[in-house]
């Protein structure tokens, strides 16, 4: 057996790459994150090829060391040097395509282009001269169809060739002559090894004009590698005044000023620049007074079908009748009739059972989204999202995609934390992640009912305010955290591509929604079941004086912890065992405070049942148990602090690390500790008249969170570079 | 002058982009560069981003950065 080949798959965002991707892997993926990153990852063998893996890196237009996919892109590049790279551009969009290429190209790897969305031109009737591209670039170019899967098994061909007998020559751009003597006087003095850490891997491999350019550029990754003298930097600058421009900009004019010759000699357009489909349809779609309107509409459907019918249809009906009835039920009767003891059938059909169920039971509903979202994403619907809503979000440090997760979140964290996936800037996408619970979930519902109904007296005001105190929850915390070092993000700025509105490949869309699925029940799945194993067995199992026994709820192992935890509560109002027992199993799912609640209460009948049917007499032992105060500062603490495992499971497929799922789970916990706290602390002492202790600690807190929202932002990196740029006007 | 200055459905050319680092770069590696044909096509409809096109794509762009986007009518 000959080693495996390493494959690198290039390419702009919007250039067909995740096509080509799943055309050339089909099944055989393996979807994660880059190490410590939001970053998906994708892996998988080149299913018309022997022994080739092929790994799909970031969508980028460029690699400079300004965003996160780009150093990825460089790193991996650099570091893994792959055996090939193919190379994808879109043809209808040639320049821009090309400029990545080029960059690639000089670092000496060999490169295939796939010159995709051929259909496009061949349909505009538009020419495009591969051959001569081939020639100029001296690298091989195979005409593709991504979307049609054209050409595909050539593209191979030619890459296991260029893999076998790689093209020796490296591209070499063409540059103003003062630029080509100092890239030269440094490339000399490279071979004489005065930079040695250039001696070394990763770089030994690297073309000297690769690195000599990256020497001009100045470039921030290369800094501590490459020392110049102060001579080198003299001579650098006297460059940079005769030009009148910096490195990097001297270097990116000559790509294009290179790029825009040879689009000249290499493609003839038909009719030009007349008015686009996509032209026609941003015209009604992102037009002034339908913008708006349009885009609820398309998230009332969104919503519609993912949350309201087919979705939730589906999800419960796995989980009432796939899981409870066959699954558990089954097992329970079959464990039963051959005479298991009763603890081992509560392990395997309450315990384990129940708590596979907790992660497949959200398999339907999320493949219903992740289907839909796909469909934007891959019509060009969601960049338009983002263009219309982000003057609104970037405010709370987040995009106007995040108002999808939000959305979805009303109807279940667990898939809308998922939805943040399509956020472009990474630190926008963790703080979607993080901040999505704190919309009140349709489990967080019987709760709210309860406390509405029963304890406020049915006021028709108190359910919206939940929702309020939700997106109050959201821009708070997104003002806050917007503002802390772990937010701050790359420097790079928010300019997006609107691609062309597209017709959506089922297939594609089908594959990637199958892999998503399977990333979650692998990242997720885990921290769920195990997470809702223990609580199973605390809540269960208790100390009996002769040994570990099945028992009620108030005798059980949580019911102790409760019981010695249940002083933490004690400055929002509700430090008793009961609400600390309940609090706990609302992190299996949020429902569970209120089944909890039946149990220790001895409410008969189904709780849920009752609190739909708004019979709040027979809650009368729960409802007594709580104040309007204590009451709603129970409630505020449930729906803001840590979600069910299922949505920390989801949280930490999205946010990359243990770390960040953390800090994630602690920070919304401490946000509800403190605003419980607030709460009950001010609203007792405007009752009572009476200032303690705790209404000091209460105020403090509050002036911690207003300094929190008020103070000026510390990261002052882009903007001083904007102010630079004024100054400099 | 510069983008901010423009009217939607004006045309002109890039003179000069403002300052230096990451956000000319990235300007840079979107294709404006010095030169470049540059069409103002709309604002988006919440007063901000603007939609403009260079070399046959669409970009948005926020105003605070089109304020660095030089051009020459």
């Amino acid at each position: 057996m000959t080693k495996m080949h390493r494959v690198a798959l290039v390419g702009n965002p919007n250039s067909g790459k995740t096509t080509l991707f799943n055309a050339l892997t089909g099944a055989s993926q393996h979807v994660g994150n880059w190490p410590g990153v939001t970053v998906e990852k994708k892996e998988g063998k080149i299913r018309q090829s022997h022994g080739t893996m092929l790994v799909d890196l970031p969508g980028i237009y460029s690699l400079s060391p300004y965003t996160q996919e780009e150093r990825i892109a460089r790193d991996y590049l650099i570091s893994q040097r792959p055996d090939a790279v193919i190379n994808i551009i879109d043809v209808s969009n040639l320049e821009r395509n090309l400029y990545l290429t080029t960059q690639i190209l000089e670092m000496g790897i060999p490169v295939v282009i796939a010159a995709n969305m051929m259909d496009l031109v061949e349909k505009r009737g538009d020419r495009f001269d591969a051959a001569k591209l081939s020639k100029i670039f001296a690298c091989p170019v195979v005409e593709i169809s991504a979307l049609q899967e054209k050409n595909i098994d050539q593209l191979v061909k030619v890459l296991e060739r260029q893999i076998l007998k790689p093209n020796k020559s490296v591209f070499s751009l063409p540059l103003p002559p003062e630029v080509d003597h100092w890239l030269s006087k440094i490339e000399e003095d490279i071979k004489q090894g005065c930079f040695q850490a250039l001696g070394e891997a990763p770089y030994r491999t690297l073309p000297l004009r690769w690195l000599s350019i990256k020497a001009f550029e100045q470039d921030s990754l290369l800094e501590d590698v490459v020392d110049l003298t102060k001579e080198d930097m003299n001579l650098l600058q006297e460059v940079e005044d005769l030009l009148d421009d910096d490195g990097q900009s001297i270097i990116s004019s000559a790509r294009y000023d290179f790029l825009a010759d040879i689009f000249k000699q290499i493609y003839v357009k038909k009719e030009p620049d007349k008015i686009s489909i996509t032209d026609k349809i941003d015209k009604i779609v992102t037009h002034r007074f339908l913008a708006l309107p349009i885009f609820i509409a398309v998230m009332f459907v969104v919503y519609f079908i993912s949350i309201s019918t087919i979705g939730t249809l589906m999800t419960d009906f796995v989980n009432d009748v796939v899981v409870a009835e066959w699954a558990q039920e089954g097992s329970r009767k079959l464990l039963e009739s051959i005479g298991t003891s009763s603890w081992l059938v509560s392990l395997v059909s309450d315990g384990i059972i129940a708590g596979v169920g907790a992660v497949i039971g959200f398999l339907p509903q999320m493949a219903t989204l992740f289907i839909l979202l796909a469909l934007l994403e891959q019509c060009g619907y969601m960049a338009r999202i983002a263009f219309v809503l982000d003057r609104v979000f970037r405010k709370f440090g987040l995009s106007g995609k995040s108002f999808i997760p939000m959305l979805i979140g009303t109807g279940c964290s667990v898939p809308g934390i998922m939805a943040s996936r399509t956020i472009e800037h990474e630190s926008d996408r963790r703080m979607t992640a993080i901040s999505c619970s704190f919309m009140p979930c349709s489990a967080k519902l019987p709760i709210i009912a309860f406390v509405a109904g029963a304890i406020f007296k049915g006021a028709w005001w108190f359910a919206p305010l939940t929702y309020f105190m939700g997106i109050f929850s959201v821009i708070l915390s997104g003002i806050i955290l917007k503002k802390t070092k772990r937010f701050s993000g790359d420097p790079a700025p928010f300019i997006m591509e609107l691609p062309e509105y597209r017709l959506p490949s089922i297939k594609g869309v089908v594959q990637s929604v199958g892999e998503r699925l399977a990333s979650f029940i692998k990242k997720a799945g885990t921290i769920i079941l195990l997470s809702s194993m223990a609580i199973w067995f605390l809540q269960t199992y208790g100390w009996t004086g002769q040994g570990i026994a099945e028992v009620e709820i108030n005798q059980s192992f949580l019911a102790k912890i409760g019981n010695t935890l249940a002083w933490l509560f004690i400055p929002l109002g509700f430090g008793d065992w009961q609400s600390t027992v309940a609090t706990f199993t609302g992190l299996l799912a949020k429902e569970n405070v209120m089944t909890t609640f039946a149990i220790i209460f001895g409410v008969q009948g189904d709780i849920l049942d009752l609190i739909d049917e708004s019979a709040w007499s027979t809650l009368s032992a729960v409802t007594g148990h709580y104040t309007v105060i204590t009451g709603f500062s129970f409630l505020a603490f449930n729906l803001l602090c840590a979600p069910c495992f299922a949505a920390i499971g989801a949280m930490h497929r999205e946010l990359g690390s243990a770390s960040w799922t953390l800090f994630g789970v602690f920070y919304q916990t401490l946000y509800a500790y403190s605003f419980s706290l607030i709460f009950y602390q001010l609203a007792s002492f405007v009752s009572s008249g009476v200032f303690t202790l705790w209404t000091g600690v209460a105020i403090v807190v509050l002036l911690v969170w207003l300094f929190l929202i008020f103070r000026p932002d510390p990261d002052k990196k882009l903007s001083g570079i904007r102010s630079q740029a004024a100054l400099e006007s | 002058m510069t983008l901010l200055d423009m009217k939607p459905g004006e045309q002109a050319i890039v003179k000069k982009i403002r300052g230096r680092g990451p956000l000319k770069r990235r300007f840079m590696d979107m294709g404006i560069v010095e030169g470049t044909k540059l069409h103002f096509i709309k604002v988006a409809p919440l007063g901000d981003p603007l939609q403009i096109s260079v070399k046959s794509y669409e970009l948005s762009i926020r105003k605070e950065d089109a304020a660095n986007i030089e051009v020459e009518m």
